[in-house]
């Protein structure tokens, strides 16, 4: 089979096949499976790194001196930029790359831009497949950046043993708009544009909320940066990596990572349920027929599910 | 202008007349369109009479030539006084030819030199850097050292000419090797007449050819103005430029929204730089484009000059009637040229050079037939040259000031200018002001937006551009089209490396270390550059000294 | 779900600003449906070799104004080819004149657009030669 040779090039770092095996993932769900399945056993290396926070935050630059810095260490990178999906064309920008120019010819770097296709959450489905490949291939870190919309950036907490949070001032109300829920994702806060009017302003915004949040063993640490001056970034990264000595100390990498498995797994088995339901309910035409009764009032919503869950479950 | 009663009759034969005669014409003979728009989309009505024009105030809104807020131009007696500049952008190859091309144009009746670089001088490269690896000499003349400059203005006093140098990022190397030369020639720097175009915001926006941050390129800027108020006071410190932003797409309003907004930033930065209004600001010069829409275009640089007019006096509280002046250079638009049917391009350039000079502008560049293709050739350049001399001398429209006033559009179209202009502005310093807003990708969005409109519109034939979306025709190939020698760029290598086996080295080394030290404190830098530049140092290492200490700017992407 | 959007690199080679025409080429390539990675100004060969074989791209498109298409272009060429990657569909826009044309083709460069191609003919021209597998 074409895709052992393939996993075979992958593991040797070959930049071809990594590029390859990421389409693949992207467009074909099922032989995305057959490569899952195939690279799994050598993944779990890598330190994966979410880039998130509002759009206009400087996400880009910061991701682009992020990465210099881990080279600088002597680490290798894989970088997946996500950018939004036009809803009604299906097209979408990768504009991410332009901000990491000097990255582009480094064999040490692979960076990868991603539409959203249409799914929500700040990640393109195949995000996470994608991570693997990249691990696999080799990146001693993967950084994601998310595409930065505010409110559906959760996801990222899926895909993340760090996830960074960038704030910039100038921006404030937008702390208000995001803060339901969003800002208990952020392991570490980076101010970025930090030599803006405002800076002060925003850190102490963000430190308030981290106040009234619930306690938790780690208080995330908030770092100012000036990401198109680089400066602050060696601070950031080793926030970073005290996060990462922190999750393994407290055996936190262990949960998380157990957690996301968890979650993995059942959005697999969801899809999975709901493939074959959708697809059963087809040949017999079940859901129309329940759809026409309940508009018709002879049933209700709740009663119809049920009715072609049995339908399903004798058929399993 | 009017009283109340006349503008009541008027309402009134208005209405009479749209009731009757129009409605009969229409019923039998529907217009060609639906709706018509000026190029830059803005809806025109049928007909213009004195109900649009109710709020003019002639004193205060027109005034007269040469007095605030000049909207009917900047001199009292204007062409009738000097035709403006006819100053053609020429520069390709080495310094050599481009010398040639300039003693060409000077006995052709050109009356200022216009220098066009080449793109690795104009990013401060030298030609031997990896990145202008086939780019030496291309679009305009490669200077690596003051060498190149001697030989580029060799024979030409510079005492006599005005010279405007399309450089923006390293404008203040340029600027010291132009001093230089002179100082070889004898000519001091109070001498020297000319413009550098030294606009970095508009190359964020539009053009592209930056090196340094927005913070490190103000104060260069800045650096410039104290600079020549003290040492060059007939140089025009600055060019700003509305001309880019227009061919990367914008509207007439938006170019001059934009361009004051950018205008603004520099006189706050000098402001905040601790120098007086009216010290640099009678130096401040603008750069606009002329498009085919000729009224439009009249009116749009009525309106940028009465706007900047009030702009320096009520904000700015500028004393000086120069500080308040717009003085500006015009070219023909590039963006309008057609690679098809290259000739109609001749025509096209003669209505935007109408536009130019019945708007006022003080110097004119007019494009050549054949820029669609390739650079100009020379016969190009000189029916482009003619076209200038033909509207300035035998066309009348040069013999009374600003004979569009009045013209109930025209004034109508010059105020809804202003205003959408100002609406810009306003918005531009609600984001803080234009480095921010450009920062942010406001404006960026706002031409992009434009332009794709407008691509939109000539696409589905919605708007017609001749011989190209319309009245094609099958076409040979152009013949004869100027090629720049792929060997400029060995040639140009060679010299740098010859010359840095002859020069000083070690004086070369000393005085870029000074420079760095200048750089990194808030000392002015263009003492330093004009030392470094003396001692043959070339742009690219002068540059580079700069690019180490002030770092390089990053393109924000907004499609 | 086997959908596979149309992958696009854009870039500018060599050193010059003007990018209204790589922009409205791509924003009309989003709008037909198509994924374009927007590699902005001042791409080297090797950069854009190398974003193209990273990102995967069916297409590298290439948009020039400064007169530097006869080195810049061709020598993309030669580095995908390096990289095995020549099949990839390579474009050229911009200033260019026409006697240029048949040397970039040789080159490789499989279609050059000149000033006043309406975007739609890109939009086909991609659509009808695009090499997928």
């Amino acid at each position: 089979m074409l895709i052992l040779e393939y996993i075979d090039k992958l593991l040797n770092g070959d930049k071809r096949t990594c590029a390859r095996l990421i389409s693949i993932v992207e467009n074909n769900e099922e032989e995305a499976k057959n490569i899952i399945k195939n690279i799994y056993k050598y993944t779990g290396k890598a330190h994966v790194i979410g880039i998130t926070g509002p759009p206009g935050g400087g996400k880009s630059t910061l991701t682009d001196k992020l990465a210099k810095e881990l080279r600088n260490k002597g680490k290798t990178v894989g970088i997946i930029a996500i950018d939004p999906t036009s809803p009604f064309t299906g097209g979408a920008i990768l504009g991410d790359r332009i901000r990491m120019q000097d990255l582009a010819t480094d064999p040490g770097v692979f960076i990868r831009s991603m539409g959203t296709r249409g799914y929500l959450g700040g990640l393109s489905k195949a995000t996470q497949s994608a991570v693997k490949i990249l691990d696999v291939y080799g990146a001693d870190y993967i950084i994601i950046e998310t595409v930065g919309v505010g409110q559906s950036e959760i996801d990222i907490v899926k895909n993340a043993d760090t996830v960074v949070m960038v704030m910039v001032p100038g921006l404030g109300d937008d702390i208000q708009a995001i803060k339901a829920g969003v800002m208990e994702i952020g392991d570490i806060f980076a101010i970025n544009k930090s030599d803006l009017d405002g800076a002060a302003r925003t850190a102490a915004e963000v430190k308030a909320m981290l106040d009234m949040g619930p306690r938790k063993d780690r208080r995330p640490p908030i770092v100012q940066v000036v990401a198109s001056l680089n400066k602050g970034i060696d601070g950031l990264l080793d926030e970073i990596m005290n996060h990462m000595e922190y999750l393994i100390d407290s055996g936190e990498l262990k949960n998380r990572r157990e957690d996301n498995i968890r979650m993995e797994i059942i959005k697999l088995i969801e899809t999975e349920i709901m493939r074959i339901v959708l697809q059963k309910s087809q040949t017999d035409r079940a859901l129309e027929k329940a759809t026409s009764e309940v508009v018709d009032r002879k049933t209700d919503p709740f009663s119809a599910s049920e009715s072609i869950m049995k339908l399903f479950s004798k058929n399993v | 202008m009017f009283d109340n009663e006349s503008l009541n009759q008027i309402k009134q034969s208005r209405n009479e007349w749209e009731e009757t005669q129009l409605k009969k014409t229409l019923a039998k003979f529907p217009e060609r369109k639906e709706e018509f728009t000026t190029v830059s989309g803005e809806v025109v009505n049928p007909l213009y009479t004195p109900e649009d024009i109710e709020w003019l105030d002639y004193n205060k809104d027109l005034g007269y030539p040469g007095e605030y807020p000049f909207t009917r131009g900047v001199q009292p007696t204007m062409y009738r006084g000097k035709l403006w500049t006819m100053r053609m952008y020429a520069g390709f190859a080495t310094a050599e030819e481009s010398n040639n091309r300039y003693k060409y144009l000077l006995e052709q009746g050109q009356t200022g030199l216009s220098v066009a670089f080449d793109l690795p001088t104009q990013i401060g490269y030298d030609s031997d850097h990896p990145l202008a690896e086939g780019e030496v000499g291309k679009v305009g003349v490669a200077i690596d050292s003051l060498e190149d400059m001697e030989t580029l203005f060799e024979g030409i006093p510079l005492d006599k000419v005005s010279t405007s140098m399309t450089i923006n990022a390293p404008a203040s190397v340029l600027l010291a090797m132009y001093m230089a030369v002179a100082e070889k020639q004898g000519v001091t720097p109070d001498k020297l007449r000319g413009t550098i175009q030294n606009d970095i915001l508009k190359e964020y926006i539009a053009r592209g050819t930056y090196i340094f941050p927005v913070e490190p390129s103000m104060r260069l800027i800045t650096n410039i103005f104290e600079y020549c108020s003290k040492y060059v006071p007939k140089w025009n410190t600055i060019s700003i430029s509305g001309y880019h932003i227009r061919e990367a797409g914008c509207t007439a309003a938006q170019e001059v929204g934009f361009t004051l907004a950018d205008g603004i930033a520099y006189v706050e930065s000098a402001i905040k730089a601790g120098l007086d209004v009216d010290d640099f600001a009678p130096r401040l010069s603008f750069f606009f484009n002329a498009h085919n829409d000729l009224l439009e275009e009249v009116s749009k640089y009525r309106a940028a000059r009465r706007l900047w007019a009030r702009i320096m006096k009520e904000r700015f509280g500028a004393k000086k009637p120069k500080s308040m002046m717009l003085k500006f250079h015009t070219q023909t638009g590039g963006s309008t040229l057609t690679a098809q049917q290259p000739d109609n391009n001749i025509v096209r350039v003669a209505i935007q050079t109408l536009a130019a000079v019945l708007g006022g502008t003080q110097s004119l560049h007019t494009n050549s037939r054949d820029e669609a293709l390739a650079l100009p050739t020379e016969d190009s350049v000189r029916i482009a040259l003619r076209t200038q001399q033909i509207v300035g001398y035998e066309s009348g429209v040069t013999d009374t000031v600003d004979p569009l006033a009045g013209s109930y559009y025209i004034e109508a179209k010059t105020k809804e200018i202003e205003d959408k202009a100002m609406e810009y502005i306003n918005k531009i310093d609600e984001l803080g002001g234009a480095p921010r807003a450009i920062d942010m990708g406001y404006i960026q969005q706002q031409i992009m937006d434009a332009a794709y409109k407008y691509q939109r519109e000539v696409e589905t034939g919605a708007r017609i551009v001749v011989g190209m979306n319309k009245f094609q025709v099958e076409e040979e190939s152009p013949k004869g089209l100027l090629k720049v020698d792929p060997a400029v760029g060995n040639l140009q290598k060679h010299k740098i490396s010859d010359l840095k086996t002859r020069r000083n080295n070690e004086l070369v080394k000393e005085k870029l270390e000074a420079l760095r030290s200048a750089c990194e404190s808030d000392e002015n830098v263009m003492p330093h550059i004009l030392e470094a530049v003396k001692t043959y140092a070339t742009l690219g290492e002068i540059c580079g000294v700069m690019r180490e200490v002030f770092g390089e700017y990053q393109q924000s992407v907004i499609i | 779900m086997n959908s596979r959007p149309i992958r696009v690199l854009i870039a500018k080679p060599g050193l010059d600003g003007h990018d209204r025409g790589a922009k409205v080429i791509a924003r009309a390539l989003r709008d037909a449906g198509m994924e374009v990675i927007y590699t902005g100004l001042r791409q080297t060969p090797e950069q854009i070799v190398s974003a193209a074989i990273q990102e995967d791209v069916d297409v590298v498109a290439m948009s020039i104004l400064s007169g530097a298409h006869n080195y810049l272009l061709p020598r993309v060429v030669e580095l995908l080819k390096q990289e095995d990657a020549d099949d990839m569909l390579v474009l050229g826009g911009g200033v260019i004149p026409d006697e240029d044309i048949p040397g970039l083709k040789e080159a490789g460069i499989k279609e050059i657009f000149t000033p006043g191609t309406p975007t739609t003919a890109v939009v086909d021209y991609i659509n009808e030669n695009v090499n997928r597998q």
